[in-house]
């Protein structure tokens, strides 16, 4: 492949999803218009993933106990379980995972609805009738998952939180009590912009970003998506994998951002 | 280029749509060359040819879904590649446009389908959009259908939905694209004497892309065979149908010798 040749449509494919986020900031006054669009959004994109946040953050939770305090435990600080578990399910586990999940449920699932609509000549169709697509489609989308997102990332929270728990106390034998103790204790450093605690808001913030570059990369990614059910595809694939990507770079700077400076 | 029997559209009528030399390429291929045509109001255009020559294409250009390389497009009084975004919005409320499948939104209901236009574009109340598009079902014969959804109808039963969510603004122009592809004979036959019932009744200027004569025969004020992105044929229906051009006779699938 000519490198010149994807430099440009590297370049393209950013700049498309930025103006695709402008466009739908220049929309927001239509979000109440949008709101049985977006309700019925919420209960798709949000309420049918809660069980594999659910599945997926305790696990998380007991891998995170269970690493960290096999090592703690070689220095005999075991006690520090809750602190580390609690910590990082909030800064980053948390919010990543639950990234991660709504990007290869959701996101892929709103560029192969879009795409399909794209090439079947739905989207064409919106326009002939004068139809703001982007207002139709894109807004009720990308406010859903704007919010499920830091929704989702508070349920997988303190359930990533339990799950470090069951296992401090049935692998590690870690108390209950103490390993609660000290997990509560870590989150109590207050934030400098919000009386909650900074790790919690820190990590909803992220969450709420990374909704909105999951939803700016998926929409784009679909509206975009020409040539039948191979292009559906591409654009599916394209979708997930630039929204992880997204995730994980600009997870980087948020954190520098929040803890660093 | 025309070619013998050539006819056009009447002399002195009103031209609502005008194609003056469009060159549409895509890649190496010119899929519209040069081509140059004329609707008056009122007249039902039927453009047929061999697949690929340029015909959706043609009714793309003419709302405004795509633009040509070289060439002047004339819509209703606009110049379709200098046409403003607002005046273009305004054009298209005047145009309806059957697409192949009926492109039907697929999460919306058959009744919401046809009201979406009204409910985005509009600021009547939902009291009168529904008696509109209860109108629009009787019309194309679908009253009971509102509440269906497009993977549960017929693609007759969809195409006519497309079909009446494209007449929903009472529009001046319609652009039929393949109204009959993927019909059976009976249904194809009801939705050609639609068409023409809707010509004569409301007096829409419609362009419609076909691939058969028994179209042609009901709907068709004048013929245009287009190949290679250009006119071989401009003629009536009749003359179409009779003409001794060894191009139509062999497009007709009759032998040209």
């Amino acid at each position: 492949m000519n490198p010149l040749r994807s430099v440009r449509q590297f370049s393209a494919n950013i700049g498309y999803v930025v103006d695709l986020f402008l466009q739908v900031c220049l929309r927001l006054n239509h979000v109440w218009k949008r709101r049985v669009l977006i309700t019925e959004h919420l209960y798709v994109s949000g309420v049918k993933v809660v069980h594999v946040v659910l599945l997926v953050g305790f696990f998380m939770g007991m891998v995170v106990s269970l690493q960290t305090g096999l090592e703690l435990s070689r220095i005999g600080q075991q006690d520090q379980i809750g602190t580390i578990v609690a910590v990082s399910m909030t800064r980053e586990m948390g919010p990543f995972i639950t990234a991660t999940i709504i990007a290869a449920t959701v996101g892929s699932s709103l560029a192969a609805e879009i795409g399909t609509m794209a090439v079947s000549d739905e989207l064409a169709a919106l326009e002939v009738l004068s139809i703001d697509a982007k207002s139709f489609l894109v807004v009720p989308r990308m406010v859903t998952v704007a919010i499920i997102c830091p929704l989702l990332t508070v349920i997988c929270d303190p359930i990533g939180i339990f799950g470090g728990a069951f296992v401090a106390q049935a692998q590690l034998n870690v108390g209950l009590q103490l390993y609660f103790d000290s997990a509560i204790d870590a989150l109590q450093t207050p934030g400098a912009f919000f009386p909650f605690p900074k790790d919690v808001y820190g990590g909803l913030f992220k969450s709420f970003v990374f909704g909105l570059l999951i939803a700016s990369i998926s929409c784009s990614a679909g509206m975009r998506t020409t040539g039948g059910a191979l292009g559906v595809g591409n654009a599916t694939r394209q979708a997930v994998r630039d929204s992880i990507i997204a995730i994980i770079i600009s997870n980087y700077f948020m954190t520098w951002f929040l803890y660093q400076r | 280029m025309k070619h013998q029997g050539t006819q056009g559209p009447a002399s002195g009528a009103e031209s609502v749509i005008r194609f003056e030399d469009v060159t549409k390429r895509f890649g190496e291929k010119a899929v519209l060359d040069k081509l140059s045509l004329e609707v008056v109001r009122g007249e039902t255009l039927c453009i047929m040819g061999p697949s690929g020559t340029g015909k959706s294409v043609t009714l793309r250009h003419i709302i405004g879904l795509m633009k040509p390389d070289s060439g002047s497009i004339f819509v209703g009084g606009h110049e379709m590649s200098t046409i403003k975004p607002d005046d273009l919005r305004d054009l298209r409320r005047r145009m309806g446009y059957l697409f192949q499948d009926g492109a039907l939104i697929n999460w919306l209901s058959v009744g919401d389908n046809i009201a979406l236009p009204l409910r985005e574009t509009t600021d009547l109340t939902e009291a009168e959009i529904l008696d509109r598009v209860n109108a629009k079902l009787e019309l194309v014969k679908l009253d009971g259908a509102f509440d269906k959804f497009p993977n549960e109808i017929s693609g007759g039963m969809r195409k006519r939905v497309g079909l009446a969510r494209a007449l929903i603004t009472d529009p001046e122009i319609v652009l039929y694209d393949e109204p009959n592809s993927g019909l059976d004979p009976e249904t194809s036959q009801g939705v050609d004497r639609l068409i023409r019932e809707l010509a004569n009744t409301l007096d829409i200027t419609s362009v419609v892309v076909t691939h058969l004569v028994s179209c042609i025969r009901v709907v068709a004020d004048r013929v245009l065979l287009l190949e290679a992105g250009n006119t071989v044929v401009d003629c009536s229906p009749e003359d179409f149908i009779s003409s001794s051009h060894p191009r139509v006779k062999r497009f007709l699938g009759k032998d040209p010798d």
